[in-house]
């Protein structure tokens, strides 16, 4: 017996170092990816020049919200736009897109998942084949065929709502539940549309969470359609306008960031609330065995 | 059944999807749905129409035409010379081969660092010790920033002057040796920047989906190993790497998508923060700045083509990577 006393010490010892030197790499590490994001947080309060300044850039002095108004104020004509325009615009598309598309894809997926039609897997079959076209590639011949509708709210909107990877993701969930309370329902003569509303979204909040995290994140950083289809202001989403401001000479560096700050703000706190919901949607959406 | 792996990119592409169809007849349901159903699927196969199908016939169409945005000029049948022009005529060729190559380098480059790097802090963050979930919001933060955030973030700390955050880093650690460097200016160091920032914002997201399958492997398995006298580095050879086989090649291969794709960081370096451009320019923004800077609507289809082209070829190894794994 007594001869095992120091081997499990020792163990215990060894485990203990390792803690501390995963501790160790861990913060290192997290300290240098958190770095860019208090560097955008720290300079938003803080004065231009003391922005740009080296590794004085980092310190919290002179702090203000000064360059909150700058961004309010310089952003407060038709040439300009408005900032709460483009703020506005940001969440509108990005609402629209999420509900819409919630409603428009999920009803889709169940049909797909749960009703019999004829001709529905072929059906079926293609959307998942469309699954692998990505946007960027229809991006020029959408913008030839959407020309006349550009600098609009909706040509923003319209491509996003219907999603074949969103329908895909409803409708691996769908075939996963239980039918017998669907199957009850529908006995009980409720109909098709009336057993999805009222039985299978109410149980479905899972995957409605997944979809509505993962199209809001791809919506509120939406850039390349954006920068293809719009150029009023009045129309114009935070992150295109984010690299109009940072274009002009001569850049107010701590307006910009504070404007950064307010770009990402909606979706951080978003992140914090819903974090446990973040990491499952991505980890989970990208790989189902 | 076949293990095959379901995966996608959530936020970008959709990699491959074996679909997992089952008949009306294998549920063995009498119940015809017929207009609810169609009636159902009606507005999302209509957007999907609209928006991913027709549009991507017509890319195929426009190549073959000499073709302007708002141009008083009708659109002339060109054949293939779009496709020959790009390959062949050097003033095209040039800036197209040279957009080829920088995304070539960035996926040779980010895919084994970023994957790599992944897999680290997954590792580390796997073990079961307080606040591994603080560190784990560290460094999955970034990948909700926005790419045009990111870019106008990392502009700055990648300033030119000696005032940028990295020179006045590397002027500090050389101990007033090194100079003040232009990152984005410069061709040696330009698409390196926009390696870095990428990595920094993507990194977290290859880690979540690691994270997940490291969690998949039954404790069994490590003990089993402990029990072989295994040490950490043989328990992560023998039992991690082989239990996550799947998932790592899932990531790998979705990676080298993804580095087809960047556009948002390259537009916003080039355009408003001095990058160099022959350096950092991608297929995707050659193809914008066709349409903009020359109004050439049927050379910027072509160059579209060949972009969906690749990725469809990465998309089909990538699949039969993956079924070889589910076959053996």
């Amino acid at each position: 017996m007594s001869t095992f006393a120091p081997l499990r010490r020792r163990r215990s010892v060894g485990i203990r170092i390792n803690s501390v030197s995963n501790y160790l790499v861990l913060s290192v590490l997290a300290l240098v990816f958190f770095a860019p994001v208090y560097y955008l947080v720290i300079g938003s309060f803080k004065p231009s020049d003391k922005v740009l300044a080296g590794f004085a850039g980092f310190l919290p002095t002179d702090l203000s919200f000064n360059n909150y108004v700058t961004v309010f104020r310089s952003l407060s004509s038709d040439s300009t736009g408005y900032f709460f325009v483009f703020m506005l615009n940001s969440f509108v598309i990005s609402a629209v897109i999420v509900l819409a598309g919630l409603v428009v894809n999920s009803m889709a997926a169940y049909s797909f998942a749960r009703l019999n039609w004829k001709g529905r897997d072929r059906t079926f079959l293609i959307v998942v084949l469309l699954v692998i076209i990505p946007f960027e590639s229809v991006a020029v011949p959408l913008l030839y065929m959407m020309n006349g509708s550009r600098d609009t709210l909706v040509v923003q909107i319209l491509p996003f709502v219907a999603n074949a990877f969103s329908i895909y993701l409803f409708y691996t969930f769908f075939l996963g539940m239980s039918k017998s309370i669907e199957e009850a329902a529908r006995l009980d003569g409720v109909g098709a549309f009336g057993t999805f509303v009222r039985i299978v979204v109410p149980n479905s909040k899972p995957v409605f969470a997944t979809v509505t995290i993962l199209t809001f994140l791809a919506a509120w950083g939406q850039f390349l359609w954006p920068s293809l289809t719009v150029s009023d202001p009045s129309v114009r989403p935070l992150p295109l306008e984010i690299s109009v401001f940072s274009g002009q000479q001569p850049v107010d560096w701590g307006a910009v960031f504070a404007f950064g700050t307010l770009l990402v703000l909606p979706v951080l706190i978003l992140f914090f609330v819903f974090q446990r919901f973040f990491v499952q949607s991505v980890a989970g959406s990208a790989v189902k065995e | 059944m076949t293990t095959d792996t379901r995966i996608n990119s959530p936020i970008a592409v959709p990699a491959v999807i074996i679909p997992r169809v089952i008949s009306a007849k294998q549920r063995g349901r009498a119940l015809r749905d017929t207009w609810p159903g169609i009636l159902m699927a009606t507005p999302a196969l209509l957007g999907l129409i609209a928006f991913v199908a027709v549009p991507f016939i017509v890319a195929i169409g426009l190549s073959f035409f000499n073709v302007q945005l708002d141009s008083v000029h009708p659109a002339r049948f060109f054949g293939l010379t779009q496709y020959q022009r790009l390959f062949t005529d050097p003033i095209v060729s040039g800036p197209f081969f040279r957009a080829l190559l920088n995304n070539l380098t960035f996926a040779v480059v980010v895919v084994p660092v970023q994957t790599g790097l992944a897999l680290f802090l997954a590792v580390l963050l796997n073990r079961k010790l307080r606040g591994m979930a603080v560190f784990r919001t560290f460094f999955f933060m970034p990948v909700v920033f926005p790419m045009a955030l990111v870019a106008v973030i990392w502009r700055l700390i990648l300033d030119r002057g000696d005032q940028g955050l990295l020179n006045s880093v590397i002027h500090f650690i050389s101990g007033g040796f090194l100079g003040a460097h232009d990152w984005l200016g410069s061709s040696a160091t330009a698409l390196a920047s926009v390696i870095l920032l990428s990595i920094w914002q993507g990194a977290g997201f290859q880690m979540v989906i690691i994270l997940a399958a490291l969690q998949e492997i039954p404790q069994e398995r490590y003990e089993a190993a402990q029990l072989d006298r295994a040490n950490a580095w043989g328990q992560f050879r023998h039992v991690t790497v082989p239990g996550i086989r799947n998932t790592l090649i899932f990531v790998v291969l979705l990676t080298t998508i993804l580095s087809f794709r960047i556009y948002d960081q390259v537009y916003i370096l080039i355009k408003t923060a001095g990058a160099n451009a022959d350096a950092t320019r991608t297929v995707l923004f050659q193809a914008t700045q066709t349409v903009f800077d020359e109004n050439n609507l049927g050379q910027a289809a072509a160059i579209t083509v060949v972009f969906f082209i690749i990725v469809v070829a990465l998309t089909l190894v990538q699949r039969r990577i993956l079924r070889q794994r589910s076959d053996g």
